[in-house]
């Protein structure tokens, strides 16, 4: 397969992820739209593209790991197991219903494909740690991702667990940073200063790289740089749109946890589905 | 007196026999490895070692990722910091999803003694034993804390374990084996009038003032509850059903700890006997030694002793 061929299959599987995402949502019902819109990009890129992973065995001990510390936005990682067929497609809908083990954040116990309990922001980069250790002492070299809301570098936990992976040179760890700018009220500038966020992270003893996080032959080009050898742990800061692929969504704070109407639900879908059927006419 | 050793030094020991045998024990320390005695495994075992600094939460979590990954962390700190600093991630990563990672609370309760309140956790007992899947133990002295070491590492969950930096003897026979789950008479006495239900370091305690109730023909059973969750319901009640008086003493507010779990177990049974819960009121610790601390809260065995005679007599108890 051709480079330009790799591409448009992913942009296609983020388009069908997008739309599985709105779709097991639903009208009517508050959830976390924006978050889980704006991770679908990177998402398809680590289990599409990137990711040492065998959905027929979803516990194989040697497999890359993915770790969701932006909990909220598990819905992106749902539609992604069940793209894959670790879970199934009609089962996206008992989203956050009573009795479904698909909750509204991630709980591992209860849902096979998940590998950590998260949900309070700022804690997820440690436990991503705690997996590259563990690999390194029990001489597994899988890799590590974890994914992480630009809002959620406001929890002081994830700058100590920043220092901990650059202590320990833990290379086989990427972090990835959703940047969409925005938090669960609004702006992440208003309450704390963000910037300049890629030299922070250098300054923590970081490899870093900036990309479009909707430009998914960057993010892939940007993956293959992070797992380069190195001793270094690497952070992606992905630029982000929150609510990416629905224009009403797009930027938009009010839909970070947010409930559509059935005619806004209709349209969003309608959206997403002219998104895919024009990239299946693409080739 | 028999000679005095502190929880802590047992479990440092215990740690670096049980690391011996068990390689996938990792330890995880946050800057106080001498304090917690993890610096024997330390230096036995660095590559199985990790100092955090000072950032427990970052600890706990990264202890949780590797226990999902399959080896069984040993995480320590001061009681106080351990529980309270990381109870989100304690409760998010660790109790929710039930992976096996080992919490040892060091230096714990008023015995902590002389830098003050700031240090002395008196809540860490009630913190843990509300969170599902969490067991939570509190050994009495060197032997049960050294088998509390290895008996944990079997436990499949999520683990507390309390310990203190206060030499106590020892008080436990040597032909007693810890479970996790089990309390244990260990003081019977024939028509005993009086329940003492102890744990930590108030064993001891609660043993010497049985002897000076016995002087005053008060006849006391003593238990040793070191597994403060899961409670053994049916062992509490076996010793509480043929009593006048129950009495539970902890150091350790008596709100959420022992006192709570007994009080709790015994109100859910017909004819219970009354309950007396002695610890720290609700209230803050300070700097002091530890035994003056005991002492002014009533927690040493004059204070026990004449608090049970005080309610055995009918008077309110009049602790501190």
């Amino acid at each position: 397969m051709s480079d330009t061929q790799l591409y448009r299959r992913l942009e296609r599987l983020a388009a069908e992820m997008r739309w599985h995402i709105v779709r097991m949502m639903g009208p009517g019902k508050a959830h976390h739209f924006g978050g889980s819109l704006s991770a679908a990009d990177v998402v398809t890129a680590l289990y599409f593209y990137k990711m040492r992973y065998d959905p027929a065995n979803p516990r194989w001990p040697a497999r890359d790991r993915f770790l969701l510390s932006k909990g909220h936005a598990v819905p992106a990682q749902y539609a992604a197991l069940a793209m894959l067929g670790v879970l199934a497609l009609d089962e996206l809908p008992t989203l956050k219903c009573l009795g479904s083990r698909l909750q509204g954040h991630p709980a591992m116990h209860l849902t096979p494909g998940l590998e950590g309990c998260t949900g309070a922001l700022g804690e997820g980069l440690s436990y991503a740690n705690g997996m590259a250790l563990a690999g390194r002492i029990l001489g597994q070299p899988f890799r590590v991702y974890c994914l992480l809301g630009d809002g959620e570098l406001q929890e002081g936990q994830v700058w100590e667990a920043a220092m901990t992976a650059s202590r320990h040179r833990l290379g086989t760890l990427t972090a990835i940073v959703d940047r969409n700018r925005l938090k669960a009220m609004d702006e992440t500038d208003r309450s704390k200063l963000m910037d300049p966020l890629p030299e922070r992270w250098a300054s923590f003893g970081w490899a870093v790289r900036e990309v479009d996080g909707h430009d998914i032959a960057a993010i892939c080009q940007a993956l293959d740089w992070a797992t380069s050898p190195r001793e270094q742990p690497s952070v992606i800061i992905a630029n982000t749109v929150k609510g990416k692929g629905v224009s009403f969504l797009e930027g938009n704070p009010n839909f970070h946890n947010g409930i559509m109407t059935e005619e806004q639900y209709r349209a969003a879908l309608a959206e997403l589905a002219a998104r895919r059927a024009e990239l299946e006419e693409g080739g | 007196m028999a000679e005095r050793i502190e929880t802590r030094f047992a479990y440092g020991e215990a740690l670096l026999e049980l690391g011996r045998q068990r390689p996938e024990i990792v330890v995880l320390d946050a800057d106080l490895y001498k304090s917690t005695r993890t610096v024997l495994f330390r230096d036995a075992f660095p590559d199985r070692f990790i100092d955090i600094g000072i950032s427990e939460a970052d600890m706990v979590s990264t202890a949780a990722g590797m226990a999902a990954t399959g080896l069984i962390p040993y995480c320590n700190s001061f009681a106080v910091f351990i529980t309270g600093l990381c109870y989100v991630p304690i409760r998010t990563q660790i109790a929710y999803p039930g992976l096996g990672v080992k919490l040892i609370g060091s230096s714990a309760g008023l015995t902590q003694g002389p830098d003050g309140a700031s240090h002395q956790s008196l809540e860490d007992l009630a913190l843990m034993r509300v969170l599902p899947n969490m067991a939570v133990i509190s050994p009495a002295d060197d032997l049960e804390t050294r088998q509390a070491t290895f008996a944990i590492a079997d436990w499949p969950g999520p683990v507390y374990m309390r310990l203190g930096r206060y030499p106590v003897p020892r008080v436990l026979d040597a032909s007693y084996r810890f479970q996790v789950g089990k309390a244990a008479t260990v003081r019977e006495e024939a028509g005993a009038e009086v329940v003492l239900f102890a744990t930590g370091h108030m064993v001891w305690k609660a043993l010497e003032a049985a002897e000076i109730l016995a002087r005053d023909h008060i006849a006391a059973r003593v238990v040793n509850v070191s597994t403060v969750k899961p409670l053994d319901e049916a062992a509490v009640w076996q010793a509480a059903a043929d009593v006048a008086l129950a009495v539970t003493v902890e150091e350790h507010s008596i709100i959420g700890g022992l006192g709570s779990a007994v009080a709790e177990c015994l109100s859910s049974r017909q004819g219970a006997p009354p309950l007396l819960r002695l610890g720290v009121r609700d209230r803050f610790g300070e700097s002091g030694l530890a035994d003056e601390l005991l002492e002014k809260h009533g927690l040493q065995p004059d204070g026990i002793s004449s608090s049970v005679r005080q309610r055995l007599a009918g008077r309110e108890v009049n602790q501190p």
